[in-house]
């Protein structure tokens, strides 16, 4: 163990942290959408963005752009990435859509039990990841160079980047539009009254399939905006990129109470530091361990997170 | 309940359509027998399918040795019986079952192979008994924290546990990660003129060991089923306050389930590392724990039989399809198998939640839930 | 600890049942008469809380060996979180618990059971998917001790137990009517036949007191009147019975004592015919739909 290097790595350890947290916070929204709605862990979520990471690298690819180009110029950098982030977006929550449709739906139909939905949703994750590591011939897949990280402000040795930045600004944007949307607007308060009590709000004229559809969808949105920011972050993505990332969004999830919006934010960045300040304690090789055991000691202690389980703000 | 009990003449009647291990149970016990044996034998004559005119040379592998594919269905065989007892009879989801069988191979790795820090160069069959220890000590220390979570956190619980011992085995020194461990020995024998039984040319030894280990564990598993621990995993799987209530110790019988399976999962890596000589970190991909499990849900969760179909064509149809080139990516087919398998998942979940060999009693507790559907 | 064992008095009510030859059962004793009347079973205070709600306030109240105790009140009244707490489900906010003297808050609830308290639910909890004799061969394992190795080994007392525990719940299945039903997969059975096999798992765990939630829920009055005949033999066999009950009929017709609780509090105590004529029973009955009366 290595105190002194994490008391001396102290500031750029919790800079990484928040930026990688951020990504992972988005990517727990659409755990704990679902997981609000339905009670159900959506296994496959993890291949929603994993599909997200491919969706923009194929667009940037079409412009030629692959990891031997050039940084274009600012404006043709801006233009790329809400192309890369549109590309995912829709990518990202068709493919959630179609999870939903083809994994799920049928199941529900039938009032399968609830390990017959998680059963489906392994198989499915296992169905997309093995499809593009066939098709990707399990490479890894380079991205190009959009946005060069270049200090922006340094602090003592903790070097703030612009994409750090990006990212973690970005993050807070869609999580504080996504909390407007579910608690201010009409479609949003469908949500609610489904995650609350589905059986009356179907009494109550709430169309549940759409509600259902809606939030897997929400989901896919938020992880298509994570994974091109993981793209442009790591550098690299690869068939099993959505698995291993996918099990942190999850624990983040879990870690700010599952169901609760802003506990998957808060869980996220905790997530990210905590993760970061155990690979200075311990070695970078133990980056993805800690937070499992994590996840185990919060399940352990308080399985209901540190926000609680809630969707909405009704249910405290 | 069982055949030596002095026949009643209500006797049949309670077996009745209540047995978990459905048509067949309901069968005489001459009935049984004989079919037991024949299948035990086919089993054993199966490294000869290739000379039956016509058939044998459809059913056998190209891309790999008949023999070898028939051990790997062996061990693939055990891991899915171990987890049907883990996820069919007491209902655990548990996805990281290939966790344990990764702590029985390292184990016997460790005390067995020259590259192990330990230097004790053990022979395989000393290493078994250690091996199986850790494996379900693994299983007790996994369990008894986790068990008294709730079930879908249970099964990402469980996933963390493999991913851990995936890490672990990549990362640390000691167990080598890539390097791995080499001259693993191989169990012991010889025949009458010197030759080792159990060597690297031929696997047909090792798949009879297999199938040996096999028949016996069928044997424990459902001596386990029909008993008190048999009746309490089903009670705790139906309603487990319930059982609790009636004087089931769940916690007890559910850690139970966990070292059992743990074990049998062992003892799937001991005779692994037995017959490959090498193994490293890559081995154990975490796809294989939902590999396995997809084999009990295909087959049939809960019913032994069903399990062992599962496991059988987990291993066989990628094992069938190496060698074969496909059209489009002009790559192995056997690269697919986790695909293939994905999409098998949800097929079967879909249109036939009971699995291939149904127990009765899974498919009755479905088409009951079925029926429950709330008008929409 | 010497729980009296079930004896199969009489024939059976059921019509469909064959008159059996009741077979001498291992250490069966009838009731000691001496140890009648001792408390067995003793609420002190016993107050509950979920959140802000106050589910059960102050109830203090005592249980005699060998008596039928009836524990009544309207919905809502606290009486199956009465019953939860007796039974570990859930455990008291303050306030003793003691069963046969001991204090039993914050026991395991198969340890509960073992020690003597045996229960029914008000919803039927049956495993579905196991047949009539095997759910009461459940109840019937919470007194053995065959372990994982015996089981596996087929050693000696795996036979005895499984032969003890076979014969005597499909003697229990005989004496709560349904032994004919022995085979079948108990979601088939009637809801009649259900209630009555909850009865007998709840019994093959030998306890000292039954608690019934609301058997005659859902029964007609010819189901009704054989499910008194059922409790009374029970009690005949040294079994105390604390029974929860809407139907103040069933209640005044079998029991000994009777509680009534209203909204958490006990509000009376005493005979069928001291608590009937209880001006505060009374009024918390006023409104309830009247077979009551």
């Amino acid at each position: 163990m290595d105190f002194s290097g994490l008391i001396q790595d102290f500031g750029p350890l919790t800079i990484t942290g928040l930026a990688q947290g951020a990504i992972i916070a988005l990517f727990a929204l659409g755990y704990t959408l679902v997981y609000g709605v339905l009670r159900l862990i959506n296994f496959a979520h993890s291949e929603v963005f994993l599909l997200g990471s491919y969706a923009c690298l194929v667009v940037w690819g079409f412009f030629g752009l692959d990891q031997n180009s050039a940084t274009p110029s600012v404006i043709a950098v801006i233009g790329f990435l809400l192309l890369g982030l549109v590309a995912a977006i829709v990518v990202s929550g068709l493919t959630a859509l179609g999870v939903e449709l083809v994994a799920y739906r049928p199941l529900r139909r039938r009032n399968a039990p609830p390990l017959a939905f998680l059963i489906t949703a392994i198989g499915a994750s296992l169905f997309i990841s093995e499809t593009v590591g066939v098709i990707t011939q399990r490479n890894i897949k380079a991205v190009p160079p959009l946005i060069r990280p270049a200090d922006v402000f340094v602090i003592g040795n903790m070097h703030v980047t612009n994409l750090q930045i990006l990212i973690i600004v970005l993050a807070l944007v869609m999580m504080f539009v996504l909390d407007r949307f579910i608690n201010r607007s009409r479609l949003g308060r469908g949500i609610r009254a489904v995650a609350q009590n589905p059986d009356s709000a179907a009494l109550m004229g709430v169309n549940k399939s759409r509600v259902i559809a809606l939030v897997f969808l929400l989901g896919g949105l938020m992880a298509g905006i994570a994974a091109v920011m993981y793209d442009l972050k790591i550098g690299v993505t690869r068939f099993d990129a959505g698995f291993l990332l996918g099990i942190e969004a999850f624990t983040a999830a879990v870690l700010g109470g599952i169901g609760n919006l802003r506990g998957a934010l808060l869980g996220g960045l905790l997530l990210g530091v905590l993760q970061n300040y155990a690979a200075g304690l311990f070695g970078t090789q133990w980056l993805h361990a800690a937070s499992f055991v994590l996840l185990v000691l919060i399940l352990l202690v308080r399985p209901t997170g540190l926000l609680g389980e809630s969707l909405g703000r009704a249910r405290a | 309940m069982s055949e030596s009990v002095a026949a009643t003449s209500a006797k049949k009647s309670w077996r009745g359509n209540g047995g978990v291990r459905g048509w067949y149970g309901r069968q005489s016990l001459v009935v049984r027998v004989v079919l037991g044996i024949v299948f035990a034998v086919l089993a054993v004559l199966l490294p000869y399918v290739g000379d039956v005119p016509v058939i044998g040379p459809q059913i056998i592998t190209v891309g790999i040795d008949w023999p070898s594919a028939l051990f790997n269905m062996s061990y693939y065989v055990l891991l899915a019986l171990g987890l049907n007892v883990v996820v069919g009879f007491a209902g655990l989801l548990d996805l990281g079952y290939v966790g344990f069988f990764a702590v029985g191979a390292y184990t016997v790795a460790l005390f067995t192979s020259p590259d192990s820090v330990l230097h004790t160069e053990w022979k395989w069959v000393a290493a078994i008994p250690v091996a199986l220890a850790v494996t379900m000590v693994s299983g007790l220390i996994l369990g008894w924290p986790t068990l008294r979570l709730r079930g879908d956190y249970l099964a990402i619980v469980t996933l963390g546990f493999a991913e851990i011992i995936r890490i672990f085995a990549t990362s640390s020194e000691t167990l080598r990660g890539d390097r791995g461990f080499s001259d693993l020995p191989h169990p012991p024998g010889d025949y009458s003129d010197g030759k080792a039984i159990f060597g690297v040319a031929d696997a047909t030894p090792y798949y009879w060991l297999g199938l040996a280990v096999i028949i016996v564990v069928i044997f424990a598993v459902r001596n386990l089923d029909r008993s008190r621990v048999g009746r309490s995993w089903l009670a705790i799987r139906e309603d487990e306050e319930a059982a609790e209530i009636m004087g089931v110790r769940t916690i007890k019988y559910k850690l139970w389930a966990f070292a059992i399976g743990a074990f049998i999962g062992g003892l799937g890596g001991v005779m692994f590392a037995g017959q490959q000589g090498f193994m490293n970190s890559q081995t154990f991909q975490l796809q294989f724990s939902i590999l396995v499990l997809a084999g009990v849900v295909m087959g049939g969760s809960g019913n032994i039989f069903g399990a062992i179909l599962g496991g059988a064509l987990i291993s066989y149809i990628p094992d069938r399809l190496r060698g074969i080139e496909d059209p489009i990516w002009h790559t192995d087919l056997f690269g697919f198998r986790f695909a293939i398998f994905g999409a098998v998942i949800i097929a079967i979940m879909i249109f036939r939640p009971q699995g291939l060999i149904p127990s009765r009693r899974r498919a009755m507790e479905l088409k009951d839930r079925e029926k429950e559907v709330a008008p929409q | 600890m010497s729980e009296p064992h079930i004896e199969t008095p009489q024939e059976l009510d059921d019509a469909n049942a064959k008159p059996v030859d009741r077979p001498a059962q291992t250490g069966a004793a009838k009731p000691s008469p001496d140890k009648k009347g001792d408390v067995l079973l003793e609420m002190e205070n016993v107050t509950l809380r979920f959140g802000g709600v106050v589910a059960l306030n102050d109830v203090s109240f005592a249980l005699r060996k060998g008596e039928i105790f009836g524990l009544i009140g309207p919905n809502g009244a606290g009486k199956t979180t009465c019953f939860n707490a007796m039974t570990g489900v859930y455990r008291p906010t303050s306030g003793a618990i003691r069963f046969k003297g001991e204090s039993i808050v914050g026991k395991k609830k198969h340890e509960i059971t073992r020690g003597g308290i045996a229960r029914t639910f008000q919803n039927v909890r049956l495993f579905p998917e196991m047949t009539a004799l095997e759910n009461v061969m459940v109840g019937a394992d919470a007194h053995h001790k065959t372990s994982v190795l015996s089981a596996l080994f087929r050693l000696p007392r795996f036979w005895k137990e499984e032969h003890e525990g076979r014969d005597k719940s499909l003697e229990l299945l005989r004496f709560v009517g349904i032994e004919h039903r022995a085979g079948e997969v108990s979601r088939n059975l009637s809801y009649g036949e259900q209630r009555r096999l909850e009865i007998a798992r709840a019994l093959a765990t030998d306890p000292t007191l039954l608690c019934l939630d609301e058997p005659a829920a859902g029964f007609n009055p010819a189901e009704k009147a054989e499910l008194l005949e059922l409790i009374r033999k029970i009690r005949d066999t040294g079994v105390t019975v604390l029974l929860i009950e809407h139907d103040m009929r069933l209640v005044m017709g079998v029991t000994d004592r009777i509680v009534v609780l209203e909204f958490g509090k006990k509000i009376a105590e005493g005979t069928p015919a001291e608590v009937r004529d209880d001006p505060k029973v009374i009024a918390a009955y006023l409104g309830v739909p009247t077979d009551a009366a």
